[in-house]
């Protein structure tokens, strides 16, 4: 069984924005390139043949790495491979990202990783912070807040992050310095943080969503969802709209530009206990306390399959992995089949008795981190991550000037809160024209102009006798001939004033049409 | 099963950069921790290569063991600070004075014990204790033999056995704050003194030989020990002086390179090379007739240095400094310790000569001559190049605007002399 996979899944990884950077869409630049002259069929025909003998190699340029793979053989199955198995066989490099960390005392432990994975903060809820260097495996930063902490969220680099902490949410520095407290936020469940828009995304005790511009400190939205407390939010990546799951077992998707949800549906019999998107942004994953979990694609928002299973954290990897876990047990779930049908991939167990509280895969490695009641664990899933970073979007060797240099040009390209929708691909298209439109007045009258000249001239003129032949009778006919052409015209507005006033009317009930006024 | 996982070497996906190759050149060895206050001075073993002596000014006094940077005993006693330590040429007796106006003299623990247990903690008591009227700066033990003289108020020459001083120097009313038997000729001695002045002594003349006074203040000499004629003088302008005590009108060498001044000097035993330590806290090595030092030697943790030793095989030097540690570093910076394989060794020589061939070459040179400097350091040593630069340029204004001849030329190794008196 193999995880390799077709690469047309992983040009949709990147982000629309991201998009025309990566290196993923060779056939976009190349298509900018293209020779405009002569035979344009031809030419494009040889074209397409050129680039298809081209692709390969290009491919061998832009994206050397090849993703990693677990395959089994013979009888073998890829759920059975225990993790120490599998460090038997990789190199000592990889083999150092099997690791416990155990740190029994400040409780459950969530973590977060920057969009490159190379740097993790973790937060132990009874008030333990840390930022860890992935590279070097070094602390570069731990501190006690001495009070509960629910979650860990890096904004646009590893400089700052937001930790949501008993009352207020507080912003740090990589020092460990408190740079804000966000007090407007109330005592919040979760945090995420939506990194092209800039936006500080947060929901608390009372259900109250909160967006918060982080390079302004502007509130952009403070909206009630109505349904009580929730500690189940997920921004999805592809679009940056934020999902809530909710205690009803429904989920809505919320934008920060208006106080209504886009998107309300009925996910689960249960509360929703958790959620995650696939980077592609077509597909969504919930858990429901009503031991399933249902993978649902965005763009009908119909289910797609279901699967037995409690899930207290999912999440879903740059490849399309999927992690569930529950208990102190670890499942991965992959699509091999293309078809959107996810089947077990690998187990994992942890101690038992230790209870995950977050799973989260580190993007462009196969390192999955597990945070838990005794620490937090990291283990390796071979084929989760992206082999080949662009460095213009995300990278892992990033130098202090590399990193200056990217933030200042982030800030320069940060979209506005309005450009979160459903559908980002429409910004900047044509709205498409109305089917059918009311004429206007003045088409109206030009119209039965043209009728009453048509009825005018379609009158012959026949000879007849004298004294039969009269100019009054003449007369006559022609205006009962433009008479009969004006009568459809009138009457359709006549009908459409009748219509307005019955309208009207109806909009009381019954009993009460008697009191309203006569209008002429 | 087959199974590949993402793994990326930093070394594919990053420049390699000019600092990466400073990694080979770690001269820092080990810092020896134990005293409570700063290290004044040190002394030699001259029979035991991996002893050291050291006081502290809080009057503390240990031998330590370099092999494995421990203390292996201490000589309690003094009541002020230590300011003069020596080991006599058989390494059995330790003499070390302070500013308690005493003279102490101490059994030196035999090689074998200091081998067996270096954990006990083990003080030795004096030999004797000679009481002095006068508080004392430094002291020196002759070369095979049984005098050694100490420095204070005046020069006092004594003999293990004798509770007083054999003879007494005095060359003018200052104090004289070093002392330096030749290790050639065992009766000549080279003191400096606060008034700036370098005196040369012989016991066998009832007076002072020679005196050189001098613009600042030398702090340390130093005898070259393959040349024994030669001394050099750590002055408080920042440089060394090195000079032939036969004809002192002149220096042979000056040795610039420190930014403040320097407060020790031992010469190699090779007697090409000599270290210093200097108020600017960093210790710097030098070749015997180079202007400018070969290597510098610095922390974050070293502050002022106010004594280093070369050791006995001239491979490491020990630096005792204000921050009460002493410290370990290698003569060589970039030598591999151990015991080399043959083949190592010849590795090793055929990169050294390799490097030597083309040391010309500015892409080897810049390598080659590249030091990383502290800040402060780096700073300074810019201020002075200007200073002198502007200082030179203004003596050339000068002589332009003078009567031609009216101005003439002093070298700079003669500039710093005032005057010498026989």
């Amino acid at each position: 069984m193999g995880v390799r996979k077709e690469d047309d899944t992983s040009a949709k990884i990147m982000a629309p924005k991201e998009q025309r950077r990566a290196p993923q869409c060779l056939e976009v630049r190349g298509a900018h390139t293209a020779p405009q002259r002569g035979d344009s069929l031809l030419l494009e025909k040889n074209y397409m043949e050129n680039l298809q003998k081209l692709l390969p190699r290009l491919k061998k340029w832009l994206m050397p790495s090849e993703g990693g793979y677990l395959e089994a053989e013979g009888i073998e199955k890829t759920w059975r491979i225990k993790q120490e198995a599998i460090a038997r066989e990789v190199d000592i490099l990889s083999r150092k990202n099997q690791y416990d960390i155990v740190l029994p005392e400040l409780g459950p432990y969530t973590m977060d990783f920057t969009s490159s994975g190379r740097y993790m903060a973790v937060a132990g809820r009874k008030g333990h912070l840390a930022i860890i260097d992935m590279k070097s495996m070094g602390l570069i930063k731990e501190f006690q807040v001495r009070e509960t902490v629910r979650d860990v969220v890096f904004l646009h680099n590893e400089q700052f992050f937001a930790a949501a902490q008993k009352k207020y949410p507080y912003i740090y520095n990589r020092d460990g310095t408190e740079l804000h407290c966000l007090k407007e936020h109330g005592a919040i469940m979760k945090l995420q943080f939506l990194t092209n828009h800039f936006l500080l995304a947060s929901v608390n005790k009372f259900g109250q969503l909160h967006y918060q511009d982080v390079t302004t400190g502007q509130m952009v939205g403070n909206y009630r969802t109505g349904h009580g407390r929730s500690d189940v939010m997920q921004v999805n990546p592809f679009n940056g709209v934020v999902a809530l799951g909710h205690s009803n077992g429904s989920l809505s998707m919320w934008k920060p530009t208006s106080s209504a949800p886009l998107i309300k549906m009925l996910c689960h019999h249960g509360p929703v206990s958790a959620l995650a998107f696939h980077s592609n942004g077509h597909l969504m994953a919930t858990a429901g306390m009503d031991r399933k979990i249902k993978l649902w694609d965005l763009r009908k928002f119909k289910v797609l399959q279901t699967i037995t299973g409690h899930a207290k954290t999912l999440d879903f990897s740059q490849k399309g992995l999927l992690a569930a876990s529950t208990g102190s047990f670890v499942q991965i779930l992959g699509d091999f089949s293309g078809s959107q049908n996810y089947s077990c991939y690998m187990n994992h167990s942890i101690v038992k008795g230790y209870q995950v509280r977050k799973v989260l895969f580190r993007p462009y490695e196969d390192v999955l981190g597990i945070g838990h009641s005794m620490g937090w664990s990291s283990i390796l899933i071979p084929g989760s991550g992206e082999p080949n970073f662009d460095s213009w979007v995300a990278n892992p060797f990033e130098t202090s000037k590399q990193r200056r240099e990217k933030e200042v040009r982030s800030l320069l390209d940060k979209l506005p809160p309005e450009t979160v929708i459903l559908d980002p691909r429409k910004i900047g298209t044509m709205r498409p024209m109305r089917k059918k439109e009311k004429p206007s007045k003045q088409e109206r009258e030009a119209e039965m102009d043209a009728a009453v000249a048509d009825a005018k001239n379609s009158i012959t003129r026949k000879k007849k006798t004298k004294g039969r032949n009269k100019p009054s009778k003449r007369s006559k006919k022609v205006q009962e001939a433009v008479e009969r052409a004006k009568r459809p015209f009138l009457e359709e507005e006549s009908s459409q004033k009748k219509k307005q006033k019955i309208s009207e009317q109806s909009e009381l009930p019954k009993s009460l049409q008697r009191f309203v006024r006569k209008t002429a | 099963m087959k199974v590949k996982v993402i793994s990326r070497s930093t070394d594919e996906f990053t420049r390699e950069r000019s600092q990466d190759l400073q990694i080979f050149a770690r001269p820092f060895v080990g810092a020896m921790d134990g005293h409570i206050d700063a290290v004044s001075c040190m002394a030699k073993n001259p029979n035991h290569l991996k002893g050291i002596f050291s006081g502290s000014m809080d009057g503390d006094i240990r031998l330590w063991d370099l092999a494995s940077r421990q203390t292996v005993c201490q000589f309690p006693g003094h009541q002020g600070a230590v300011r003069g330590l020596t080991a006599s040429t058989d390494g059995r007796i330790l003499v070390s004075c302070g500013t308690d106006c005493t003279v102490r003299l101490w059994n030196v623990p035999l090689a074998t014990v200091i081998d067996s247990d270096c954990s006990s903690d083990n003080s030795a008591k004096p030999l004797a204790v000679y009481v002095w009227k006068n508080a004392f700066w430094a002291v020196d033990h002759q070369w095979n033999g049984d005098l050694f003289a100490t420095a204070g108020a005046q020069v006092d020459i004594w003999d293990h056995n004798r509770s007083q001083p054999v003879n007494s120097f005095e060359w003018g009313k200052d104090t004289v704050i070093s002392v330096r038997f030749n290790p050639g000729e065992p009766n000549v001695l080279a003191t400096s003194a606060s008034d700036r002045s370098i005196t040369i002594y012989d016991l066998r003349m009832s007076s002072p030989a020679r005196k050189l006074i001098m613009r600042t203040k030398t702090n340390s000499i130093a005898w070259n020990p393959m040349e024994p004629m030669n001394f050099t003088a750590a002055n408080e302008d920042c440089s060394c002086y090195s000079y032939d005590a036969r004809k002192l009108d002149e220096a042979r060498c000056v040795h610039k390179d420190h930014v403040s001044a320097v407060m020790d000097i031992d010469y190699s035993p090779t007697g090409r090379e000599f270290v210093t330590g200097s108020y600017d806290r960093t210790v710097r090595i030098f070749q015997f007739n180079a202007g400018h030092s070969r290597e510098v030697y610095h922390t974050k943790r070293m502050q002022r240095v106010f004594c280093v030793k070369f050791s006995c095989d001239g491979s490491y030097v020990i630096s005792g400094s204000d921050d009460t540690n002493l410290r370990i570093w290698k003569a060589k910076a970039s030598e591999q310790l151990g015991v080399l394989l043959p083949r190592e060794r010849k590795n090793q020589e055929y990169l050294e000569a390799v490097k030597n061939r083309y040391k010309h070459l500015p892409e080897v040179k810049r390598i080659v001559r590249h030091r990383h400097l502290p800040k402060p350091i780096y700073k300074a040593s810019a201020l002075r190049r200007i200073m002198t630069e502007a200082e030179r340029k203004k003596e050339e204004r000068r002589r332009a605007h003078s009567a031609p001849g009216s101005m003439p030329r002093v070298p700079l190794r003669k500039k710093r002399i005032i005057k010498e008196i026989e």
